[in-house]
């Protein structure tokens, strides 16, 4: 959005210093004058709490590789003393472990939240994509994380998931082997796979922050979305990010701390999987092998398809099929508010990824996979059918005349316009 | 000579098995027992863990090694908290060794513990201890009580509320629960199961069948100053022994987590209050 | 409406508050940080080693590790015992014995950096005061300074024969851990 920072130098230096790299100006036209739609419920303060997630991964993951060893011999060891001996060092490896799964957790409800209030529409595609961007490599570097710990868990996490690129033997025979044997730098995971996953565990969340960036940049072209879905149209649509949307942020921040403190203090393992307290054995593989919960409903996907090949390519379309989500959805109106059908269309796609949570928990047998395969089927339908379908059969009911009609009580009269924004009542 | 190997290949697969459960396995129901540490309020009993080392160092030792605790953890804050001395002295007179050098003529030698020293248990390696045990491999105990877990064994729609339960109430005690469960779960074996030779029936144990003969045998549990000294006490006071050493700082995180979410309580209440301040009259 | 509304920027007291936990909360979360780069359980519960000095000639030294640093032990000469006994501690830079076992005020007399009776062995940290390198003369062919007891390449620092400094850069003498002897040739460090 177009938005001229009304920064004022306050110093002779401040004038200097912003002659020469106005940062401070853009810092301020971005986030402190910034104009956020009026509306906005908590579900949109997942945006500062992921930011946070990312930061404090990385703070903490810093810190923690000052102690890790990434090797086959030492890993776990230095796990151990990490979390017996080192000062604070069950605080950190808790913060970092649980830090992981409140990410997803964030980053879900982020997902979900866009998708109900139709985020992903123009002119907001490219910031969507970004978006989907972030979550693949977030993906690749949890389960390169949960290698680090060299756990049951860990180690048959990574045979079983690597080994799916061996798929590709049934589209060219020794391509996926080739594939394989190159990821893990031998014949079998080894210390020589661990050592490259520390490396790169280490790498991509730099990347990600990078992301993150161009993500939050976009979004500042574009500007925010907003439960009704409408545009800022006039000043009283919107009041300064500072200090209302900071304000409110905040509070959405710290009552998320919350949950993160209890798991982090009160059920630190509650999240993670007992096996992975037992070093990696080469020769026994785990009788239920579980990836960690933010993986389940793709792992339910992979799993609910009787075929190899096919497995890996409905869970990596799983993922893809979200790119295409701008242009399958066929609707004029964004906000899922306004849709009686897809409301409960967008239910029945939460259902099913939470049943398909559960049910990557579960051995694939009997009735787990009948249910895996009904809740694939309308993961899929929901994306390539149902959301082209019902835009166009579907009649929207009455949109509000603007964000600030939206909220303003009915007959208050405050035109559009009049009431500017709040800092000039 | 084949039965031998033929006895000791069931016996390595069950246990092979048995060392990757991260479960009770097979459904078993486990019931959950109250211990000290329970909870998000609960702290280690200092005398419960002071008598479960007792019954570690008098009976599982002869079989187990705890080589992720140090003889020095046995005196820090937040364990069994022995005086300095006596640790000192039980770690000058633990019968396993430590081997260290190699020495000034180059040899390998073996020298007492001392406070810093992991508590070793009898057999040098994995193969020593197959061999002593008749395939078996007793496993270390250090990291036991966080390395198995109950499984859920309700109704599929009862799981989520059973989550939501433990989550509330912070359970984080499945290691204990199964210990405890395990021990006295040695049972005459039910009509129609036959258990092979050197091995013993147990209700709990994946697959029902484990080498390890009851440890504390009903008239052999470990007395310690006084009348607290039977069977079921017994096994308690080792699972919570164990918890300790797979968990030692339990103590330390859960008042520090008392201090934190106090003060996230209180900053989230005044960010909330704030907020409203911020928001005056503003309909949004 | 406007007669009625507070200004948003209004220093509230609860806003202040929110905002004062909010830096309280964040300083003390800082703490972990930086107290996880200290030293751990593990190394503070440091092993003490144990020297057999037997086979240690007189004029001969060794060097064994302690606590990941190399000590110097030295059999030294009734000649070198002599030479350190003999200066004056006006000719010291620096006057403190610098034995981990007595006070710091310990005059640096050559007495203070042996034990009684064992006055041939010297038993020191082999790190130069200066800046931390390893100084020259444990082996025979190493240069020792101009005081006969060990040179520091690294700036120049020289040490006599008690290891105490007495030329260069370095600001103390070489540290004296502390030590016992066990039996008569056999010392414990630590």
């Amino acid at each position: 959005m177009e938005h001229n920072s009304t920064y004022e130098p306050k110093s002779s230096f401040a004038k200097w210093w912003d002659d020469r790299l106005p940062i401070a100006r853009l810092m301020h036209g971005q986030f402190v004058d910034f104009p956020t739609p009026r509306n906005l419920n908590y579900l949109w303060t997942f945006g500062g709490i992921l930011t946070f997630c990312l930061v404090a991964q990385i703070v903490t993951g810093i810190v923690l590789a000052m102690h890790y060893q990434p090797s086959a011999a030492e890993a776990f060891n230095s796990v151990e003393a990490i979390r017996r001996d080192v000062n604070y060092g069950w605080l950190l490896r808790n913060l970092h472990a649980v830090g992981a799964s409140m990410f997803f957790i964030a980053v879900y409800i982020h997902i979900f939240r866009g998708l109900y209030y139709g985020s992903y529409k123009a002119p907001r595609e490219v910031l969507w994509i970004l978006g989907v961007l972030i979550f693949l490599v977030m993906m690749a570097t949890a389960f390169m994380g949960y290698a680090l710990p060299w756990g049951q868990m860990s180690f048959w996490g990574v045979t079983v998931i690597t080994n799916l690129f061996s798929s590709l033997n049934e589209i060219i025979p020794g391509v996926g082997t080739a594939i394989v044997e190159w990821l893990w730098g031998g014949y079998s995971v080894s210390g020589t796979t661990l050592n490259r996953f520390f490396a790169l565990h280490y790498l991509l969340p730099f990347v990600l922050f990078g992301i993150v960036v161009l993500h939050i940049w976009a979004l500042h072209v574009a500007g925010q979305n907003n439960p009704t879905g409408l545009d800022i149209k006039t000043k009283s649509d919107s009041v300064p990010m500072f200090p209302y949307a900071v304000a409110k942020d905040a509070v959405g921040m710290f009552a998320f701390l919350i949950l993160f403190a209890w798991f982090v203090f009160f059920l630190p393992d509650y999240l993670g999987h007992a096996d992975n307290y037992i070093e990696a054995n080469a020769l026994v593989t785990p009788p239920h092998i579980v990836p960690e919960w933010y993986f389940l409903p793709f792992y339910a996907i992979l799993r609910a398809i009787p075929s190899k090949l096919g497995g890996v390519i409905a869970m990596f379309s799983a993922i893809a099929v979200l790119i295409f989500v701008p242009w399958l959805d066929t609707s004029r109106v964004r906000s899922a508010k306004y849709r009686p059908l897809y409301k409960w269309a967008f239910w029945l796609l939460v259902i099913a990824s939470v049943g398909l949570g559960y049910l990557g928990a579960k051995p694939a047998e009997g009735a787990y996979v009948i249910w895996s395969r009904i809740f694939t089927v309308y993961y899929f339908a929901h994306f390539l059918l149902v959301m082209p379908i019902l835009g166009i059969i579907e009649t929207p009911t009455a949109l509000p005349k603007s964000i600030s009609a939206s909220v303003l009580p009915s007959g208050s009269g405050a035109p559009a316009g009049a009431t500017a924004a709040p800092e000039t009542r | 000579m084949m039965r031998a190997l033929k006895k000791s290949l069931v016996a390595l697969a069950l246990v092979a098995g048995a060392a990757s459960a991260h479960a009770a396995g097979d459904g078993v129901h486990i019931e959950r027992q109250t211990w000290s540490f329970g909870g998000f309020t609960g702290q280690y009993d200092r005398d419960q863990l002071q008598r479960g080392f007792q019954i570690y160092k008098d009976v599982c030792s002869a079989c187990h090694g705890l080589k992720r605790v140090r003889f020095r953890n046995l005196a820090e804050p937040g364990g069994p908290e022995f005086p300095e001395e006596g640790v000192k002295t039980l770690a000058h007179e633990w019968p396993n060794k430590i081997v260290d050098g190699p020495n000034d003529a180059g040899q390998m030698f073996e020298r007492e513990p001392k406070l810093f020293d992991p508590i070793q248990g009898p057999f040098k390696n994995e193969k020593e201890a197959r061999a002593a045990q008749n395939g078996a491999l007793p496993p270390d105990l250090s990291l036991l009580a966080k390395a198995r877990n109950v499984e859920y064994t309700g109704t599929w729609w009862a799981h989520p509320f059973s989550m939501l339960r433990d989550i509330a109430t912070s359970y984080q005690e499945g290691g204990a629960d199964y210990i405890y469960a395990l021990l006295t779960g040695y049972h005459e074996a039910p009509a129609g199961v036959t258990v092979a030779e050197g091995m013993h029936y147990n209700a709990v144990f994946p697959g029902h069948q484990i080498a390890m003969s009851p440890p504390i045998a009903a008239d052999n549990f470990v007395k310690y100053q006084g009348d607290w000294g039977s069977y079921d006490q017994n096994a308690r006071d080792i699972a919570a022994f164990l918890s300790w050493s797979a968990d030692p700082t339990l103590n330390r995180r859960k008042i520090t987590g008392w201090l934190v979410m106090l003060y996230l309580l209180v900053t989230t209440g005044l960010l909330y209050v704030g907020k409203r301040r911020i928001w005056p009259n503003i309909p949004h | 409406m406007a007669s009625e509304a507070e200004d948003p920027n209004r220093r509230d007291f609860l806003v202040i508050a929110g905002n004062a936990f909010i830096a309280v909360g964040a300083a003390a979360t800082l703490w972990p940080f930086v107290d996880q780069m200290n030293p751990d359980a593990g190394a503070q519960a440091l092993a003490s080693v144990e020297i057999d000095l037997s086979p240690v000639k007189e004029g001969q030294a060794i060097t064994a590790m302690w606590r990941g640093k190399p000590i110097f032990i030295r059999n030294r000469t009734a000649d070198e015992i002599k030479q350190a006994e003999a200066t004056p501690i006006a000719d010291l830079p620096d006057g403190s014995a610098r034995n981990d076992l007595l006070p710091e005020a310990t005059p640096a007399l050559d007495k203070n950096r042996v034990k009684d009776g064992k006055a041939n062995w010297l038993i020191m940290v082999g790190i130069c005061t200066h800046l931390g390198c390893i100084p020259k003369g444990q082996s025979m062919g190493d240069a020792r300074g101009e005081f006969g007891g060990w040179f520091c390449p690294c700036h120049g620092s020289h040490y006599d024969t008690s290891g105490r400094i007495r030329k260069g850069p370095a600001p103390r003498n070489l540290e004296v851990p502390p030590y016992e002897f066990v039996s008569d040739t056999k010392i414990k460090i630590g």
